[in-house]
């Protein structure tokens, strides 16, 4: 993917990487107050699942844009995840806080172990790979309804009281709980990419001999930016599982992985907000569309090509361009 | 009858049977696959819809044109390789100097699109398709019972398996084609239309998509979903084949039908991911793949 990210590491110019940063900072400071005003303006739970897959699109765009490796099967994480965090709360009566935890801490170790497998081949191959992994992690799901619940899901999970306090039975209540860890995983993420690690993974993404040659380990760093995604692509999941009340097999599906996909394209591959504006994009379009059907899937296609042959900056990568900063 | 480890004989072969069949399929769509990556350089995600519009056409030319399954087993895979002709110019020329990634999210883009127009229009329930006259019945092997139409599945993958394998490696058209999938400009220099043997190839390898579609036809119903999982498991194959040889890709397809055909014999609930799992071992053991070259 060297050739087609932005190389935000090309701006050397000190004052252009403060002023950077500080329009960092300023959209950072938009989005928070945004999230203040939404549940007023919006039904809440039509935002908090904005939030969770604005999550999982910047987990995955973690891997892709600051690691070069394309996912192509990002919703075993997502849907695994889910499900252990709803069979904590529901059969072990967990806390939401410890349930979402354990789904997280799931998704990160089937990370490690998926992302020590996929490492092994680059490019193309790492797509089919992922992939691959994650049908078997569908199967596996099917095939254990004890656990999953099979074709129902595991439905009704206890929203439960957070810290054993506070009831998040209530929409408002919940939502401010998504909000935080939203916020809390886009700093994360930021914070990731741009410590001496991120900087690294990014060599690593342009030149791989070059970063070797160096002296970095680049299976190492490949595989801890793995390890990073799945987890937060496990926080995404679990999150959901919370909000719905419902892990499913949706959540497991490739088609999971593809709308992932779709999300950063359409917001821009290797931009920092893009998979958010990509997110906010393609759930309002589900959510105005619903009544149509398999005619959804047939406009999410028609939307993956446009944007590989006309748009391939996506949104954010579109308005960089304009304002000459990254996104 | 005799049993071996405690196995009927008859679900013994009928599996395994059925999992050279299945084997086939794996076998004529890696083969596409590895075709059409060898020039293309893009991973055809859109390959199981090909299957699926194979079968689609030849369930079309009988119920609406009245055209039967033979000529539907000729007809059905022109047609498709001619849309593949026309996906290729149109869409897959103008990203072919970008990232090959970019190949693989518009062909599932395609995908995407093929399968929810059909499942607009004929559901997802499945299409019965009648197996021809001449292959009804079967023989009596004696242990088992071999239904003719499976048979000739079988035989008739092998042979255009062959026939592909032939093409590629013994004749001056393959010759051409290795050549420009070595250095695909060098090819050029010598005055080989390379733009054109891009076009053909990978309406080729569609149209080996479309044959195994017609050939499943009246094996499994005619549905819409019917190339979408099966795909997945193409692409498994063939990373443990590498695609870095036709035989190969020729030989893991069968090989792994036939694991999984023993596989629903002796542990059934592993069926379904057993691809998978040789996968993940052969990652480990070997990485470029059982017949690849390493990258």
């Amino acid at each position: 993917m060297a050739d087609v990210l932005p190389a935000d590491g090309s701006v050397t110019h000190a004052a252009a990487e403060r002023d950077t940063a500080s329009l960092h900072r300023n959209v950072m400071i938009g989005i928070a107050i945004a999230l203040v005003i939404a549940p007023f303006v919006a039904y809440p739970v039509f935002v908090m699942k904005v939030l969770c897959f604005a999550l999982f699109a910047l987990a995955f765009n973690l891997l892709l844009g600051y690691g070069g490796l394309l996912s192509f099967g990002h919703a075993a994480y997502f849907g695994m995840a889910s499900y252990v965090c709803a069979y904590a709360a529901k059969h072990w009566g967990l806390n939401p806080e410890f349930a979402i935890l354990a789904g997280t801490g799931v998704a990160a170790i089937l990370g490690l172990v998926f992302g020590s497998l996929a490492i092994r081949r680059q490019g193309i191959y790492f797509a089919m790979i992922t992939l691959a992994l994650a049908q078997m992690v569908f199967f596996f799901s099917l095939q254990t309804p004890r656990f999953t619940g099979g074709e129902d899901g595991i439905q009704a999970v206890p929203r439960g009281k957070l810290f054993g306090m506070i009831n998040l039975a209530d929409d408002r209540t919940l939502y401010w709980v998504v909000a935080l860890i939203f916020m809390a995983g886009l700093l994360a993420f930021y914070r990731i990419i741009h410590s001496p690690f991120g900087q690294v993974c990014k060599a690593i993404r342009d030149n791989e001999p070059r970063a070797i040659s160096l002296g970095y380990r680049a299976n190492q760093y490949k595989l801890a930016v793995f390890v990073l995604s799945a987890m937060l692509a496990g926080l995404a999941g679990s999150t959901k599982a919370i909000v719905f009340q419902l892990a499913s097999l949706t959540d497991v599906h490739w088609s999971m992985s593809g709308e992932v996909v779709l999300m950063t394209l359409v917001g821009g591959l290797g931009t920092i907000f893009g998979p958010i504006v990509g997110a906010l994009v393609i759930v309002s379009m589900q959510n105005f569309l619903a009544t149509l059907g398999a005619w959804v899937t047939v406009i999410q296609g028609v939307i993956f090509v446009l944007c590989v042959l006309l748009f391939r900056e996506g949104i954010l990568g579109v308005i960089a361009k304009w304002i000459k900063k990254p996104l | 009858m005799f049993e071996l480890l405690g196995i009927p004989p008859q679900a013994l072969f009928g599996q395994l049977l059925l999992g050279l069949i299945n084997g086939s399929f794996y076998a004529i769509l890696s083969l596409g696959l590895a075709v059409i990556f060898g020039l293309l350089n893009i991973i055809n995600f859109t390959h199981g819809a090909q299957y699926m519009m194979g079968a689609f056409v030849a369930w079309m030319c009988l119920n609406y044109l009245g055209v039967n399954y033979w000529a539907a087993l000729l007809l059905a895979p022109v047609i498709v390789g001619f849309t593949g002709v026309v996906i290729e110019r149109l869409f897959l020329s103008r990203i072919a100097h970008l990232d090959h990634l970019y190949g693989l999210l518009l062909t599932f883009g395609l995908a995407l699109i093929i399968q929810g127009l059909f499942r607009n229009q004929y559901g997802s329930s499945g299409l019965p398709y009648q197996i021809p006259d001449a292959l009804r019945g079967g023989y009596n092997l004696g242990f088992m019972f071999l239904p003719t139409y499976r048979a000739w599945v079988v035989v008739a993958s092998i042979a255009v398996c062959l026939a592909t394998w032939f093409m590629i490696e013994k004749t001056k058209l393959g010759a051409y084609l290795r050549a420009a999938t070595e250095n695909a400009t060098l090819t050029q220099a010598f005055g080989i239309n390379v733009p054109l043997l891009v076009t053909l190839t990978y309406g080729f390898g569609v149209a080996l998509a479309a044959f195994a579609g017609v050939l499943a036809a009246p094996i499994y119903s005619v549905n819409p979903n019917m190339g979408a999982d099966l795909i997945i498991v193409v692409f498994a194959v063939v990373v443990i084949g590498g695609m870095g040889s036709i035989m190969g890709a020729i030989v893991t397809g069968f090989s792994l039908g036939l694991v999984e055909g023993l596989t629903k014999v002796f542990y059934p609930e592993a069926s379904a991911t057993v691809i998978f799992i040789i996968m993940v071992l052969v990652l480990l053991v070997k990485p470029a793949g059982l017949f690849g070259r390493a990258a």
